[in-house]
């Protein structure tokens, strides 16, 4: 190893911008914002492709929880989930939010690693145009590991004799994924900047997780529940992701328009839950700002 | 001159316990300047209301005129930030690190390209570029972080103790880097707790103990104030208390010396300052033989950037370092820089 690094020749390299002013001037904020989300979204990609267990495990899961829960349910009388449906078209869309839930609210574990292991401080120092881009980075990674965890739940329920939705149905399928995954991903953030540490946030993943999952309507209808646990079920925003979908599931021709959520005290179409999604999203990104902002102590 | 940074009257504390009590220093523009102190002193703690990182109780942060706490990201673009301890993610190579950090920064992408490619080869890490950064050593691993702080071409760099760990080949390429860097005119600004280190880069200097600067300026400055020669007494190589203080006594009626300094954490060594020029060894050493005291180690020397710390604090750095090490909560620590 040479002992002088710096041939003459070579120190426009090292001088600053204000004397070299080799660094164009900056484009605008939202050229900035693009640029530094899809490099923070594929040093993601880069991760899952060259770890790709995340990938393998994330689809064998709700496979497993198809055939099981499928199983379990098995013998259930005729008709118990609604005139001639049978449990695998019922409970695919709880499948697909809850695999798309559990995945947005593990989005967080990465970023708190990142603060332990010190590389994140490499992303508080750098001139980000803002945080919000590292919500928006894990959110395209999530939403992305997610339609690929559905389509294999769409297929593998298709296989267990649920149907398949028509294109527009899928389409409408990403959307609602899409919403519920940004939200709980900004959530999980959110957690991740403001909790001590993994540890904690693990318990908190682990305190959420599958209550939120029986707190919904993806293993049975309201109909089914205590009439506490109906109030629960009727506000976790999982029961608004998964309505949507069942319905989609079950009936081949829909509308807008068409009720999809029928809670004992007020019921809701399409667009009045894209609605409360798209708040609950927008919710969510308000409230966890300051959390972004914050300087660690 | 005009300044790169200021910062004036810094405090800071974790819970009850005071990290910063009143940090204050200059860096000139295209300067290197240290920031010595034992560990534990909130050199690091400094570097973070510097970088942004956290946030000072009081004081005020400027970086080219621009204040760090009311306008941060302005302040982020000037800076390049090389922490101490290196995080790199093991799975990327050392180009796509490059790569992401200069998107970070908005770098125009072919810009960025050929940047990456000038600071790989200038940093020698051109044959590591395309590896994992999980099979690099500590020296290449820093060697990839400088080129990262440098990416944007930074008005100041700040690296956090850059040779910890470091061994004696890594140390050199980094020390002649940072010259080649200043020579360029970038203005550096370093912590240390080697004093040879600041000694051979800095041209100023503050010394930081217990979350105060307790002298500033360059190093002969400061040795110059200090004043004096400097010697170095072991009676024996532990001496009982009662002898040092005999011994103490019978050299502070010598003419020629100054001060004398008792450092129980070296064996109950004596540290005396002598005026300059005053040949005293072998006066030391017959007034110690005429009382009967035999003399174990004798030295004399300039004084070096440890006695103006010594003479500030009582303790040699060594021995602060010691101290701290003992009564230092490490775990504490890191939870706090966490938070």
């Amino acid at each position: 190893m040479s002992q002088n690094l710096t041939p003459p020749s070579l120190e426009s390299i090292l001088a600053p911008a204000s004397s070299a002013s080799l660094i164009p001037e900056p484009a605008n904020a939202i050229a900035d914002f693009t640029q530094e989300t899809l490099a923070l979204a594929k040093r993601l990609f880069i991760q899952l492709q060259r770890r790709p267990s995340t990938l393998i495990a994330g689809i064998i899961q709700p496979f497993m929880w198809l055939v099981l829960f499928g199983a379990l349910f098995y013998n259930a009388p005729q008709g118990l989930f609604g005139n001639d449906l049978n449990y695998a078209q019922f409970l695919a869309p709880g499948i697909i939010v809850f695999t798309a839930f559990s995945g947005a609210l593990n989005a967080g574990l990465p970023i708190m690693f990142d603060r332990e292991f010190g590389f994140l401080n490499r992303l508080l120092v750098a001139p980000l145009s803002t945080r919000y881009s590292i919500v928006a980075a894990s959110t395209i990674y999530i939403v992305t590991l997610t339609l690929m965890q559905t389509a294999v739940i769409i297929l593998a329920s298709a296989l267990l004799g649920a149907g398949l939705p028509s294109v527009a149905g899928l389409l409408l399928i990403t959307l609602i994924v899409f919403l519920i995954v940004l939200g709980v991903t900004a959530l999980s953030l959110g957690l991740a900047f403001a909790l001590p540490g993994h540890i904690e946030l693990i318990a908190v993943i682990f305190v959420t997780n599958l209550p939120l999952l029986f707190a919904s309507t993806a293993l049975a209808p309201l109909s089914f529940m205590a009439k506490w646990l109906q109030v629960v079920a009727s506000l976790n925003p999982l029961t608004y992701a998964i309505d949507p979908i069942r319905y989609l599931y079950f009936n081949d021709v829909w509308s807008l328009g068409s009720v999809v959520l029928d809670a004992p005290w007020f019921s809701l179409n399409f667009v009045g839950i894209l609605l409360i999604l798209l708040g609950f999203d927008i919710l969510v990104l308000l409230s966890i700002q300051p959390l972004l902002r914050r300087r660690f102590a | 001159m005009t300044a790169a940074i200021v910062i004036e009257h810094l405090e800071k504390s974790y819970g009850s316990t005071l990290a910063l009590r009143d940090i204050s220093f200059t860096v000139q523009a295209g300067e290197i300047f240290g920031l010595l102190g034992p560990n534990g002193s909130g050199k690091t703690t400094t570097i973070r209301c510097l970088c942004t990182l956290a946030k000072a109780d009081k004081g005020r942060i400027e970086v080219g005129g621009i204040s760090a706490i009311a306008q941060p990201k302005a302040v982020r673009k000037k800076l390049g930030y090389v922490a101490q301890e290196v995080a790199l993610d093991k799975v990327l190579t050392g180009r796509e690190l490059l790569q992401l950090q200069s998107d970070l920064y908005h770098l125009p992408k072919s810009y960025a390209k050929t940047r990456i490619v000038q600071l790989l080869e200038l940093l020698d890490l051109t044959e590591y570029a395309d590896q994992k950064t999980g099979t690099y050593s500590g020296g290449i691993r820093k060697r990839l972080d400088l080129a990262a702080g440098l990416l944007h071409q930074p008005e100041v760099l700040v690296l956090d103790e850059p040779t910890v760990g470091l061994d004696i080949e890594s140390r050199v390429i980094v020390w002649d880097f940072l010259r080649n860097l200043r020579s360029a005119g970038t203005t550096i600004l370093i912590t240390s707790h080697y004093l040879e280190e600041i000694d051979a880069l800095a041209d100023n200097l503050a010394i930081i103990d217990r979350g105060k600067v307790i002298a500033q300026g360059s190093p002969s400055q400061l040795k110059d104030r200090v004043g004096g020669d400097r010697v170095t007494l072991r009676i024996r190589e532990f001496s009982p208390p009662e002898e040092t203080i005999t011994a103490a006594t019978l050299l502070r009626s010598l003419p020629f010396v100054e001060q004398i300094i008792v450092n129980p954490n070296q064996g109950n060594s004596l540290n005396l300052v002598v005026k300059a020029q005053s040949n005293p060894l072998s006066k030391i050493e017959q007034s110690l033989t005429e009382a009967g005291l035999p003399v174990f180690s004798l030295a004399q020397s300039r004084p070096s950037l440890d006695d103006v710390y010594l003479a500030a604090t009582g303790q040699t750095l060594i021995d602060a370092e010691l101290a701290a090490a003992g009564s230092r909560d490490l775990k504490f620590e890191k939870k706090q820089a966490m938070k």
